[in-house]
């Protein structure tokens, strides 16, 4: 008979196999509690309704490589980390203009990587993002208060076009020398320290003398960033910023500052894009492709292995429910590479169980009892399946560290597989046929063999 | 069944030599086609609205705009895959305004020369590091097995037979393929080919470790007997974990889409040879090679 602990393993394997299955599809638990909800006065909840991350492939999106050229300026190594960042700000904030949801902008050594889902790739767009970063100082008009009361009416009444209480000035990122985060030297409060090059320095006095007491804007991108009160005239080039800063805001303004003072051009070096019709027929007949696949291991298991085949295909379904849970946990962002990475683990997921079971039929065969047989076969079967395994994670690890977003998507999801088909084979088989051990067992052998 | 799987061994290398001696020239000769995401360059995908625009119209329509190394290709009923030198988004919107409301743009891909060089090199250096990590994990794993066959020369024998014979072959016929139909050799199908060398190793490491196993068994036995004997046991779990990564793959390859299809044809190609290297030609191998020292 089996033991006690089996029983209470399968019992946890089923619980395991009813949450990942509604995990991944909530549709009729819903449907159920809404069905007993309606009929008694139980307030069961509904269950997690969490969908699929889709990659840019398969949503449809598009995938950008700018690299910056820092030909023009004469930065040093060790500053390019921070202009990358302030780049990346200058790049996100301009994307944000379109109205994306969850733009992804990566910063890779001198590189921007920019991956935009769901959105159809335009001229106009891509112009928008690659342009170089330009700043410019402005200052109010003379009667910036007035137009400040009437914009503050417009945006009430909810109508009207807003005015611009600044106008440019002649001074541009061009005279800025470079931009840092200083600490007061009474408060210790971090402030933004600016330093403008002999030309510009003329420029700001100019510019500060007008304005001592008025507000002096900073625009990146025709965007407002921070509009400092002018305290004095300045002389000499050099200028803070105080205020209430956090050390991360003013390093942030620090940065979009100097992204915007250098001439730094970002070229677009690679360019991916994906219509959403493409996207949708690839995620639908990968998705199908997986069915069929799934469906004739399926059949070959069962015609192969008779009993222990079915249990193995029980196991391979709860297999592909507990992955895609995980999918769905991590998440992992779905691509048609981690599609295919998945669809040929659920092929290897069988492979362990085919080498136990195959090792089972032998001692079957030596003329050992079913048990004996069973323990036995899973023993010897142990170390080519973790061997073998192991090699494909090993594989799969270093692929994974490639860093191409295809690779890395096929080599995640195949590693996922690796792990969890062992758990499968090796937990969930293994105790589903020790279900089976039993005085009778002499009877049904042909089931096993 | 008592298959003497050794007896015939010089015909099997035969077989294999004939197939990667084919391959190497076919690479030669024909070299590999590799696609833009390698040299650098662009690849348009286009779906036709209504009837599709034959070749040469389109060639004709895009005259204008001088682009080097065009190359047209059709693909299922309504696709047309477009390839040419690197070009920018102004040409990019240029062609599509040309082609008008015909076509729909499906994909675009654009991928400068400095990607694709590095790419390149990238994948060269991770081609190794597999090689070297599975030729580690076999001696690694198989470390207590050392008479008379050593750990490290399992490992050398399942990782060289995996690189010479289930890459080589699966490379020499994506050669032809490039050759015969335009087929180019991208990023997934690198990816497939180091899978299929940590796939194949996978599979001989199961006829290793019977061999491993039958040697603490049966000491009296010659090793060739004992070599035999493995593969007669594991024959058929050989074949049947393969076919079920078949199974799915083909799967794949019939309804899984065109943007999968040469990556799963990769994946197809390394296992059967993979499978059939593991049974064939490794162990074998390890018998050769152990008769010629002896010889020595």
């Amino acid at each position: 008979m089996p033991k006690r602990n089996t029983y209470i393993t399968v019992i946890f394997i089923f619980i395991l196999a009813f949450f990942a299955i509604n995990l991944n599809y909530p549709v009729y638990f819903n449907k159920g509690t809404d069905f007993i909800n309606a009929k008694t006065n139980l307030k069961i909840p509904h269950f997690w309704e969490k969908p699929f991350q889709l990659g840019l492939d398969l949503q449809g999106g598009f995938y950008l490589v700018y690299e910056a050229d820092f030909s023009n300026t004469q930065v040093v190594e060790k500053d390019k980390a921070a202009i990358m960042e302030g780049l990346r700000d200058v790049i996100e904030r301009r994307i944000n203009l379109f109205g994306v949801k969850e733009p992804s902008v990566k910063i890779q050594k001198q590189r921007l990587i920019v991956e935009l889902a769901g959105v159809k790739s335009s001229a106009e767009a891509l112009q928008m993002i690659g342009q170089t970063p330009y700043l410019e100082f402005k200052e109010p008009k003379s009667n910036y208060q007035e137009i400040i009361t009437n914009n503050q009416k417009i945006y009430e009444a909810g109508k009207g076009e807003l005015e611009d209480p600044f106008q440019s000035t002649s001074l541009t990122g061009r005279y800025l020398v470079k931009s840092e985060v200083t600490f007061a030297s009474t408060t210790n409060k971090p402030e933004i320290s600016l330093q403008f090059n002999d030309e510009g320095a003329k420029i700001f006095e100019e510019l500060t003398s007008r304005n001592v007491g008025k507000p002096l804007a900073i625009y990146v991108d025709q965007q407002l960033l921070s509009a400092p009160t002018v305290q004095e005239a300045i002389s000499g080039g050099k200028a803070q910023i105080t205020g209430n800063f956090t050390v991360e805001e003013a390093q942030k303004l620090a940065r979009n500052l100097n992204a915007g003072a250098l001439p730094v051009n970002i070229n677009l070096i690679s360019h991916q894009s994906v219509g959403p019709t493409l996207g949708k027929i690839s995620l639908e007949k990968s998705l199908k492709a997986g069915m069929l696949g799934f469906l004739a291991v399926i059949i070959f298991m069962i015609l192969f292995y008779r009993l222990p085949g079915l249990l193995a295909s029980l196991a391979l379904g709860i297999y592909v429910a507990i992955i895609l849970s995980l999918f769905k946990l991590i998440p992992v962002t779905l691509t048609l590479a981690g599609i295919a990475g998945f669809i040929l683990s659920i092929g290897m997921a069988v492979d362990a169980n085919i080498l136990i079971f195959a090792r089972m039929r032998e001692e079957i065969k030596e003329g050992k009892p079913y048990s004996a047989a069973m323990e036995e076969g899973f023993r010897r079967a142990w170390s080519s399946i973790r061997d073998s395994n192991s090699n494909t994670l090993i594989v799969s690890l270093i692929l994974f560290t490639f860093g191409t977003s295809f690779v890395k998507g096929f080599a995640f999801t195949l590693i996922l597989g690796v792990l969890v088909s062992m758990f499968s084979a090796v937990f969930i088989t293994t105790n589903f046929l020790r279900l089976f051990k039993s005085k009778k067992e002499g009877k049904v052998g042909w089931l096993w063999r | 069944m008592q298959i003497n799987f050794l007896k015939y061994r010089k015909l099997y290398y035969t077989f294999s030599g004939i197939l990667i001696l084919v391959s190497v020239f076919s690479l030669i000769i024909y070299r590999l086609n590799f696609g833009v995401d390698f040299t650098g360059g662009t690849q348009m995908q286009l779906a036709f609205n209504g009837d599709r625009i034959s070749n040469e119209k389109v060639q004709e329509m895009l005259s204008d705009l001088k682009l080097g190394n065009l190359s047209l290709q059709q693909v299922g009923d309504k696709e047309l895959i477009l390839e040419m030198e690197n070009i920018n988004e102004d040409t990019h919107q240029k062609i599509l305004d040309k082609l008008g409301g015909s076509v729909e743009e499906e994909s675009f891909e654009s991928v400068g020369p400095v990607i694709g060089k590095e790419l390149q090199k990238k994948t060269w250096i991770f081609a190794i590091l597999v090689l070297i990590a599975i030729i580690f994990f076999i001696a690694f794993a198989f470390r207590r097995a050392s008479k008379p066959i050593s750990s490290w020369q399992y490992g050398v024998v399942a990782a060289l037979v995996a690189f010479f014979h289930d890459i080589l072959i699966p490379l020499g016929i994506f050669s032809l393929l490039g050759k015969v139909f335009g087929v180019a050799v991208t990023i997934p199908i690198v990816v497939g080919l180091l899978t299929i060398l940590g796939y194949s190793v996978h599979d001989t490491i199961v006829v290793f470790d019977r061999i491993r196993e039958n040697i603490l068994r049966n000491r009296d036995s010659s090793f060739e007997e004992i070599v035999n004997k493995s593969l007669r046991q594991t024959l058929i779990r050989s074949i049947n974990t393969s076919l079920t990564s078949l199974i799915v793959l083909l799967a794949m390859f019939f309804f899984g889409g065109e943007t999968l299809k040469y990556f799963t044809l990769v994946l197809i190609l390394g296992i059967t040879t993979g499978t059939y290297s593991s049974i064939f030609i490794a162990s074998p191998i390890l018998v050769t090679w152990l008769n010629r020292r002896k010889k020595i």
